[in-house]
């Protein structure tokens, strides 16, 4: 019954005062949208990187020369075409290594141009990557096997060069060397901050005699399922281990990847989540000051409470009840507001893929709980211990 | 039977920058049930004191005060603010109703602390509100009352828990002399009818005649108890 008039009191002031109420619950209200939004976007980011990384096939294994950890100089690739047969012979897939040795050239088509890159692959492409032709066909192993000069081309650069018309057939110069247009890449968006629907790939022979480099940068490979990509990661370096003893190679995973950019992404939401939180903190302030008035102005009523027989507790009750109430449907407000941004910046900004977590908004509550609790609890307790002689008398 | 309130040889002193001031310095008063006294002297004569003592809001600096046979030296802050709201009933100048609240929530709010349910705290308001012959006005606020049925509601409010005592400060102090009047007859209706003690502290001498008992303090001591 106590608590049920505390709770009647406390809402009958916050209601007293709706513009004061409403002010002060701005503080809390922009703290916890800031914090959903920001929340939304890193964890938005986050799963847009996943499906980019998944994006590109499953179960992968890439491997680099070098070693692959910060401050690790850029190693000159020492590996051969011929490698990657002895790793597809090793793992008992042979033909099934795709093969990369890219650089960026300019690409024209009669007065149409564009910078990209070039791929110099193999036929194993389509079997290790999710890299469907849309028009034509992929790279043959008789390309690969004659240097022909014959190209795939990604779905932008084919409508950047062509505007429309069927490349198919037609002779598209790749740096300053001629190729026939054999296919026409789906359209599969970016990864990675690579655009891969303005790519060129072309035969890696012909690749290496056109950037006149006898090596390939990177070898890829599809594990058969999820449980073996340990033992092709393995096996791969093994094979590499045994022809080149005094080198480093790494052979990266998906997983890796998504763990490495997951961790800088997660760190980059916590610390943007953290900024935010201290708007919220801010406003808990604003909570607690406007408290201590709400608490000045009620003086005579605390003092009247306290002679006809209200405990201490239950006039420190009804202030905090005040200020939990405040800083709840703050709260409570500032997650529609948060939600609500993040749905809206997601639709206006294709950049920006928020998602809304169902746990982001019930932390902003239950923090906005805490704040009230924490800022509303030294004005409560100074209500409750008036002196109800000191009380009654002011004016 | 104990008597209602009980003041022994208190004294009350105050720390005020540095220096003490007594304002009681020694007064021993007994209010019986049924009592009808008033507590009069000049202003600084430490009358407020007294009737913060006896109404169990402060306690002494020396001395023994028992409020309802209980000695508040023995009592918790809760423990006093309990033993005030089963024993005394207050009435002050300025009526101190809560502005945003109805008459009957108004006159409600004391029995809240005593863990009263809502419709049995509201069936006791209303009745208190009928003795003082404000039945008529229960949902008003006190905005929409004049001065003397604010005082009505105010003596019901003091009333609605049953007390021994009713302490009024100066409660004719905010009146006209007519609503005053009105006010005082309706005090003393309840003390010979109910059966309630009625302490008063005015310094209107006309008030105070009215009393059956005068205790009269002067310089924090009791000049005359008559």
């Amino acid at each position: 019954m106590r608590f049920a008039e505390a709770w009647r009191v406390a809402v009958t002031a916050l209601r007293a005062n709706r513009l004061r109420s409403l002010l002060t619950m701005l503080g809390v209200i922009i703290g916890v949208a800031a914090v959903v939004v920001l929340v939304a976007i890193g964890t938005g980011a986050k799963q847009e990187v996943e499906d980019q990384v998944n994006g590109l096939g499953a179960n992968l294994v890439i491997v680099v020369p070098g070693k692959l950890e910060l401050g690790s100089a850029p190693t000159k690739s020492r590996l051969e075409l011929g490698d990657a047969d002895r790793i597809g012979r090793a793992l008992g897939q042979p033909g099934q290594v795709a093969v990369s040795l890219a650089s960026g050239e300019t690409v024209r088509y009669g007065s149409r141009s564009a910078f990209t890159t070039v791929n110099g692959t193999n036929p194993a492409v389509p079997e290790v990557f999710v890299r469907p032709v849309a028009r034509g066909q992929y790279l043959r192993q008789s390309d690969v096997d004659t240097r022909r000069r014959v190209a795939v081309v990604g779905a932008g650069l084919a409508e950047t060069l062509f505007d429309g018309s069927d490349p198919l057939g037609r002779s598209i110069s790749v740096g300053g060397v001629r190729f026939r247009v054999i296919g026409v890449f789906e359209e599969v968006g970016s990864s990675l901050g690579t655009d891969r629907d303005s790519e060129v790939h072309i035969p890696v022979t012909a690749a290496q005699r056109l950037f006149g480099d006898e090596r390939v940068d990177a070898f890829a490979l599809k594990a058969p399922s999820t449980d073996e990509i340990e033992d092709v990661r393995r096996t791969a370096l093994a094979v590499l281990a045994e022809r080149y003893p005094d080198e480093e190679f790494s052979a990266v995973t998906q997983d890796q990847i998504l763990g490495t950019i997951g961790r800088i992404l997660g760190l980059l939401t916590t610390v943007l989540a953290a900024i935010a939180a201290i708007s919220l903190l801010v406003g808990g302030v604003g909570v607690s000051n406007i408290m201590l008035v709400s608490v000045r102005e009620r003086t005579r009523e605390i003092g009247l409470r306290k002679a006809v027989g209200a405990r201490t507790r239950d006039i420190t009750l009804q202030f905090l009840i005040e200020a939990v109430l405040l800083t709840t449907i703050g709260g409570i407000l500032g997650i529609a507001l948060g939600v609500g941004g993040s749905l809206a910046l997601s639709a206006a900004f294709e950049q920006l893929p928020a998602v809304v977590t169902w746990w982001s908004p019930a932390l902003a509550f239950t923090v906005s709980a805490a704040v009230g609790i924490f800022f509303g609890v030294v004005p409560a307790r100074r209500a409750g211990q008036l002196d109800p002689v000191v009380a009654l008398r002011t004016e | 039977m104990t008597a209602a309130l009980e003041a022994v040889d208190v004294t009350r002193s105050y720390q005020l920058d540095g220096l003490t001031v007594e304002a009681l310095k020694g007064v021993s008063v007994t209010i019986e049930r049924g009592d009808y006294a008033a507590v009069v002297g000049p202003s600084g004569s430490g009358k407020s004191t007294l009737m913060h003592l006896l109404g169990g809001l402060d306690r002494p600096t020396t001395g023994v005060l028992r409020v309802g046979g209980r000695d508040v030296a023995d009592l918790s802050a809760d423990e006093l603010a309990e033993v005030r709201n089963a024993t005394i009933g207050f009435v002050f100048q300025a009526f101190q109703l809560l502005g945003r609240t109805s008459a009957l929530d108004n006159v409600a709010m004391p029995l809240v602390y005593r863990g009263l349910r809502r419709p049995e705290r509201r069936r006791r308001a209303r009745e208190a509100l009928d003795r003082v012959g404000m039945g008529h006005r229960l949902d008003h606020r006190p905005g929409q009352l004049s001065g003397g049925e604010q005082q009505r509601v105010a003596i019901a409010r003091a009333l609605v828990g049953d007390p021994q005592v009713l302490l009024a400060d100066e409660p004719t102090g905010n009146l006209d002399t007519r609503t005053g009047d009105e006010v005082m007859a309706l005090l003393e209706e309840l003390n010979s009818e109910q059966g309630v003690a009625v302490v008063l502290v005015t310094h209107d001498l006309e008030v105070a005649a009215r009393a059956r008992r005068s205790i009269r303090v002067r310089d924090g001591l009791l000049e005359v108890d008559a």
